[in-house]
């Protein structure tokens, strides 16, 4: 393959893997939390980082995932504390970090709008080797936080107030949730771009949930979806000479599409078999059982 | 002689600045099914949820198995049903993850051995085991709470709190579930009901507390005392109660009228 004997472009196929696997693990518990938008603010907060990181010199990954998650801390402080001041504080975050971001970049000077063009739709060539570390470090580091909290995580989006009835720290587990979205833009800051890389959270989840029955179903397709539609995305862009981040998400908006395609017979199949009587009939007696409840050790 | 499951001693709720309950003292010791009753507006759920933890009390104490709230630990003793699922319709999903869900807690981050099993038994308690595979979403709102009273029997706990059981299930699953209950209540466990409905649960209740505001003030407890409900006090109970209409083919909460 000629593509992979470009040094850039392997990078940018590493970092393009990373995100499509981790996205949407995390895009998974936004759109159960009905929180699908969040990931889009979060890349509003991460372009402060940039443009912090262009006037400063500093590096922009590290730059970016500290004011992104940081922006997440405030945000989920906020929202803590009262639901509809969050909704605003939510609003005012996110324009807040868009402004600046915009701001900042124009005053360092020898920076203009390509530069900024390159963190907000992707691009293949600036993935550097530093990148691609940081971009590994902080990917091991989502997926472990999934690992240990995922189960938790599907509690609280399932229900907080059960979840917090099973002993669960709602609120703290929420501020992780966002601190985690925020580390996913950054990760996909450089090869989708803060403004779509929502997106790739978001999409190929609504894509899997046309055809699965479970949440673990829809997790998997979803990561599924996202490694095909980020590394055949970016192998497009190569291709034809394009920004990565629309091709990838142009992409997965097909693979939603064609999912609800597929699903439309699917969804009549139910409607015209529904299980919509309580059929009481196969009720076992009580008589018949034991309690079989276990209880935590 | 082991401390009461909930004791409620002196509680006060405010909500945005407005009192909702005062003065609540309930204790219910260990084995009772307390029927908590009242019509809209009684604070029944706002007290179910303050005992939970779930709404911060502005005034008194509420302690759960002999430990003041704030410093309770032990939530695998306490299981709770609530009316619907927060976030029914986003994801998909299935019958099996949500009764697998009440299994997850900071003790319990990973799978173990048997939960499966524990799934399939709290399944089989309300009939459902069947299901378990299909989408949660596709359930009727009767198995929809039937599943999630599935759940609260995964758990295992001593103390159950259930919101509204009733509220569109069938009269024979209705039943079904009372049995399963008074299994549970033969066993020692402990069940607080908020409810404007008894329905086939009314035979299995011990003691039945009435909230209500009679001159319009904050809600304060109007009755403790064994069933039934005091002749003076039914109209607080039942008048301005939501009448849920249940359409048989749908056995889901169609809609809601004032009662006459």
């Amino acid at each position: 393959m000629n593509l992979l004997s470009y040094d850039f472009m392997q990078r940018a196929l590493i970092a393009a893997a990373l995100i499509g696997i981790i996205a949407p693990l995390i895009g998974v518990f936004l759109v159960q939390r009905r929180l699908a938008l969040l990931g889009d603010g979060m890349g509003h907060v991460a372009l402060t980082g940039v443009g912090l990181a262009f006037l400063t010199g500093l590096a922009p990954v590290p730059t970016a995932l500290v004011v992104a998650a940081l922006g997440a801390l405030i945000l989920e402080l906020v929202r803590a504390r009262s639901r509809t001041a969050g909704d605003l504080a939510l609003a005012l975050v996110f324009y807040g970090g868009i402004a600046a971001g915009v701001l900042l970049t124009s005053l360092a000077s020898g920076k203009g709008t390509t530069a900024l063009n390159q963190y907000l739709f992707g691009s293949l060539s600036t993935v550097a080797t530093e990148d691609v570390l940081w971009l590994v470090a902080a990917s091991v580091l989502v997926l472990v936080i999934l690992a240990l909290f995922g189960r938790e995580f599907f509690a609280m989006t399932l229900d907080p107030d059960v979840a917090h009835v099973q002993g669960i720290r709602t609120t703290r587990l929420g501020i992780l949730l966002t601190v985690l979205a925020a580390v996913t833009v950054v990760i996909g800051m450089r090869t989708v771009g803060l403004l779509l890389v929502s997106a790739i959270m978001i999409v190929p989840v609504a894509a899997a949930q046309q055809l699965a029955g479970s949440f673990r179903a829809t997790a998997v397709g979803g990561v599924i979806l996202g490694l095909v539609c980020s590394v055949s995305g970016l192998a497009t862009s190569f291709a034809i000479d394009v920004p990565p981040g629309p091709t990838i998400v142009l992409l997965a908006l097909a693979a939603f599409v064609l999912a609800a395609l597929i699903a439309i017979p699917l969804r009549r199949r139910r409607q015209r078999h529904p299980h919509l009587v309580d059929d009481a009939s196969h009720v076992h007696d009580p008589a018949d059982q034991h309690d079989t409840g276990h209880r935590d050790a | 002689m082991s401390p009461p499951v909930v004791c409620c001693d002196r509680v006060c709720v405010d909500i945005d600045a407005s009192c909702i309950l005062s003065n609540i003292t309930l204790d219910v010791p260990a084995g009772e099914f307390v029927a908590i009753l009242g019509s809209n507006g009684s604070g029944k759920t706002t007290l179910m949820r303050a005992i939970l933890g779930l709404v911060p009390i502005t005034s008194g104490e509420i302690e759960l198995f002999g430990t003041p709230l704030p410093r309770f630990r032990s939530w695998d003793r306490v299981a709770y049903v609530p009316q619907r699922l927060h976030s029914a319709g986003a994801v998909p999903v299935s019958v099996h993850e949500v009764v697998g869900a009440s299994l997850i807690s900071p003790r319990r981050r990973l799978p173990r051995r048997g939960d499966r099993r524990t799934v399939r038994d709290a399944l089989a308690r309300v009939g459902l085991e069947d299901r378990r595979k299909d989408r949660f979403d596709t359930l009727s709102g009767g198995q929809q709470r039937r599943v999630m009273i599935a759940a609260a029997l995964a758990k295992g706990s001593d103390l159950y709190v259930l919101d509204e059981p009733t509220a569109g299930v069938d009269a024979e699953s209705q039943e079904h579930l009372a049995r399963t209950f008074a299994h549970l209540r033969d066993q020692g466990r402990t069940t607080l009901l908020v409810t404007h409905e008894l329905g086939s649960f009314a035979s299995l209740a011990t003691r039945i507390v009435v909230l209500g505001s009679p001159r319009g003030e904050s809600s304060r407890v109007l009755y403790d005392g064994p069933p039934p409900v005091p002749e003076h006090l039914a109209e607080n109970v039942w008048h301005h109660s939501e009448d849920v209409v249940i359409r048989p083919d749908e056995g889901g909460l169609l809609h809601r009228d004032v009662a006459p």
